[in-house]
Formats: C-alpha cells, structure tokens, sequence
C-alpha cells in the first residue's frame, strides 16, 4: 500500500500526542511502530484505523484520503481489519458468533455464506475445534488468534495490530506472531504497533519510532535497528534489548 | 471469581432444621406479641368476604404485570436518552428521573389522579393509577439499566466501531445482550417494589388488593384478620422473586 501523512496532530485535552507527523510511504506491506508507551504510536494506529480523527493533518492510504465524517469512517473501518491488544471478542458470543457478526451485520453477507467462511476461516488457522465456545473458555492465545480471525474473515484492504501480543505469555505471544507472520507472507498490507522487537525486525519492511508525538526514526529495521540516529531512540532500544 | 460457594454447605438436614428454628422464632414472638395484648381473633367475620381478598389479589397482579412492562418501556428509553448527546433531551430525562426518585408515590398519585387526568380528561382510574405506577417505577428501572448498559466495557464498544457496527447495531448485538446479565437481578427486585407499591393505588379508589382488604376491615371491624391475609398475599408475589433474584446473582457470579 502507498501511505501518506502530512501534518498529523492530534490532542486529548491538553495533551498533544501526535505532533505534526509526516510520512511518505510509496509502497509498504508491513509497517511497524515502535516506541515508548505514551509516545502516540497507538494513537495513530487508531487513526490509521479509522477510529480516531485527527485534529489536523491529512492521511491518505493508496491515494484515497482518510475521510472526516463518521457514516464514511464507519464504511472505511468495514474494510479495515483491527486487533488490539485485549478484550477484543465479544464475551456473549462463541467465536464463529464474533466472526459471523461482521459478516452478517457490518458487510450484510447471508448467513449461510457467512457462516462458510467463517468456518473456513477458522479452519485455517487450526481453531475450528474451538468454534462454538465462549470467549471465557479460550486461552489468552486462542482468543487473540480468534480475533485476528475475525479480521481476516472480512477480507480487508489492510489489518491494523495494536499491540497484539501485549498481554500474552511468551509461549502465546510466539503463536500468535506466527499468525502475523503468515498473513504477512501472504502479501496482506499490515501495520502493527509492538513491542517484540525481535519480531519487528524480521517481520517490518519499514519501521517508525515514535517518541514524544513525533516520528524521530523512520527507515528500513536493520537500519533503525542497527544504526539509530536519534538519542532517544538509541537509550529505547539499548533499554530494551539489553534483557 | 472470588465468594463462590464451596464444597462445604452444611448437610441438608441441618439446614433444613436450621431453617425451621428460625422460622419457629419469628412464629413464637409474634404469638407472644399478640396473646400479650389478648387480641381476640374473628377469622369466621372474614372468611365471608374471601372473594373480596381474591379478587383484588388478581387485579393487583394483573395491574403489577401491566405497570411492570410499561415502567420497563420507560425506563429503556430514559436510559438512552441519558445517554443522549443531545442536551435538552438528556437534561429532560435527568430532571425526570430527579424528581420522580426524590418525591413520594402519594404525592404523584395525587397530582396525576386529580390535575393532569383532569387535565387530560383521562377518566378511568384504573388507567391512570397504572401510568402513574409505570412513571414512577420507570425512572428507578432507568437506573437500572442505565447502570447495565455502563458495566459494558468500552473496549466493547472500541470493537463493534472498529467492526464497522451502527450505533443502533452496537446496542442490539454488543451492548444490551451484555447488560441484560447485570440488569436483571436488580430488575426483579423492583418489580417486587413495584408490587408492593401499587397498594397505594388504594387511595384513588381502585379496588385493588389493600383497598379490599380495607374495605372487608370495616365490614368486620377486624383489622388483623383482614391485614394478615393481606401481607400473605402479597408475600406470595414478592418471596418467589426475591428466591428467583438471589438464583440470577448467583448465576452472574459464576460467568463472570
């Protein structure tokens, strides 16, 4: 996808957590934000998935400019696929329920149809045997493969990841990040906000670091990785990788 | 979930005994109380007038069932227009639930049964002392529910936007079969208020349970034989939904 901001600013109350943020993209698949928390990567995530308007500024995905309104925000996000971090899933609803949902309500396919693919859905990601039980019943895992699940299902233009794995063990976050993975190699256009650097690098074709509402790396992960210009950048990522 | 009962209940016997005590206790200082003061029972004056008892017992039930789904209506809809993002609605609805909490059921029954009836030439009064019963009741219930649908998360609410729901698709499929689960236990118990309220309809003269029983007391000058069997009528209603309240509390605790 080719990704453009210009002069992106947005403000809760006082508080400006993204400050003038441009950024020319002509063709990424993967795009990765990193950074500290609070540094406004979620939020633009948040923009980018059609959640947040910006206060000004101008984000254009493939040329098409992110629209103002709500009812046309509403039908952008139905082409949007967005996982966060946690509580995702509906809690009343089995998993074929939350992905039928979508499906049914949001993009008015007919039950039968919805129901064939959320079940081919399902079974490609190896949980069809999980299709008929409540969220409660899932491992933290299982509920987030649910759910990314449940973005795929509605074939979207681009998935949005905000902190996906965050509130994961290891061993589920690593299940997870394989799912990432594969939709990834399959050629879907990601952006994904995270904190499993290892990951980021294997994974981005362009990465940002976010600090203090601004962009202050922006490159290819080996370089951003390797060879950080930013002060701020070099402390985060010496901080992090050091355990 | 913390609370939840453990394997450890006391046997069935023991409680089953324990129980019996207890309501042995409360039986024998009642009929302490009342040999003290040598009340002297007239139950064969009364018994005349059983169908006077039944009969009102049957018009409050169906005006209770009638009040509850027309408060639960009320209540639905101050709920959402609390939570209206337009300010005069939202004011309209808090002022209404405000004042109709914060003053007694006489006082409305009043001012409705004389003023806006009259007003609004609405002559039954059995008409208007279920509407009053239903206003009154609606704006406790809109609590209720307001409260339910305030439990659900916003990161609920994040997911049906980020899915691409409407707002009215937000409350049918996300927000209200979740709320439902929070709402019902305290529901029940205001329909067990509601019921015993609608007593005061008595004094607008709708023959209901506890004029009638009134009304059989000064038949038989015997207000104990007429008002016992009153408190029993109504505890009949009352006492199943309090147990049926107690059963869905205890039923949420286990979900979440």
């Amino acid at each position: 996808m080719k990704l453009e901001l210009a002069g992106v600013t947005k403000s809760f109350g006082a508080h400006r957590v993204l400050d003038d943020i441009s950024l020319n993209l002509p063709s990424v698949h993967a795009f990765v934000l990193i950074g500290p928390s609070g540094g406004g990567k979620s939020t633009l995530l948040r923009i980018l998935a059609g959640l947040e308007h910006p206060d000004s500024g101008r984000v254009s995905i493939d040329g098409a400019a992110l629209p103002g309104d709500e009812e046309s925000l509403r039908q952008y996000r139905r082409g949007a696929g967005t996982v966060f971090q946690a509580y995702n899933l509906f809690p009343h609803l089995s998993a074929l329920d939350n992905i039928l949902l979508p499906l049914e309500k949001a993009h008015g396919l007919a039950h039968a149809e919805a129901e064939s693919r959320a079940m081919d859905t399902l079974r490609r990601f190896q949980l069809e045997a999980h299709a008929r039980k409540k969220p409660a019943q899932l491992s933290g895992g299982q509920k987030q493969r649910v759910a990314i699940a449940r973005a795929v299902a509605i074939k979207p233009r681009l998935l949005l990841f905000d902190e996906p794995t965050s509130a994961l063990d290891p061993e589920m976050t690593a299940e997870v990040l394989e799912m990432i993975e594969e939709l990834k190699r399959e050629g879907r256009d990601l952006v994904l906000v995270t904190h499993e650097m290892a990951f980021a690098r294997v994974a981005a074709d362009h990465v940002a670091y976010l600090a203090d509402g601004k962009i202050l790396e922006s490159g290819a992960p080996d370089e951003v990785f390797a060879t950080p210009h930013s002060e701020s950048c070099r402390r985060f990522l010496g901080k992090i990788l050091r355990y | 979930m913390q609370g939840m009962p453990t394997g450890n209940e006391p046997p069935l016997w023991r409680r089953t005994a324990s129980l019996l005590l207890a309501l042995g206790l409360v039986a024998g200082l009642f009929t302490f109380a009342f040999a003290s003061v040598g009340y002297r029972w007239n139950w064969a004056g009364v018994w005349v007038y059983r169908r006077q008892f039944l009969t009102g017992w049957l018009v409050t039930v169906v005006l209770s069932v009638i009040a509850l789904t027309v408060s639960t209506l009320i209540g639905v809809i101050l709920a959402l227009l609390r939570r209206s993002r337009f300010l005069p609605l939202k004011y309209l609805a808090r002022i209404y639930v405000e004042v109709i909490r914060g003053t007694p059921l006489l006082v409305q029954l009043l001012i409705f049964f004389y003023v806006v009836a009259t007003a609004f030439h609405l002559d039954n009064r059995y008409v208007v002392g279920v509407l009053t019963l239903s206003v009154f009741s609606g704006a406790y219930i809109s609590e209720v529910i307001r409260a339910g649908i305030e439990s659900v998360g916003k990161s609920q609410l994040d997911s049906a936007r980020a899915i691409g729901l409407t707002t009215a698709q937000t409350y049918r499929y996300v927000i209200f079969p979740q709320a439902i689960r929070q709402v019902l236990p305290p529901l029940a118990g205001q329909f067990a208020s509601l019921i015993k309220d609608s007593s005061l309809l008595s004094i607008i003269g709708i023959s209901e349970f506890t004029l009638n029983a009134q009304n059989v007391s000064s038949y038989t000058y015997s207000n104990f034989e007429s008002y016992l069997p009153l408190a029993f009528g109504y505890l009949i209603l009352t006492l199943p939904i309090s147990l049926w309240t107690q059963s869905l509390e205890r039923r949420s605790q286990f979900e979440t």
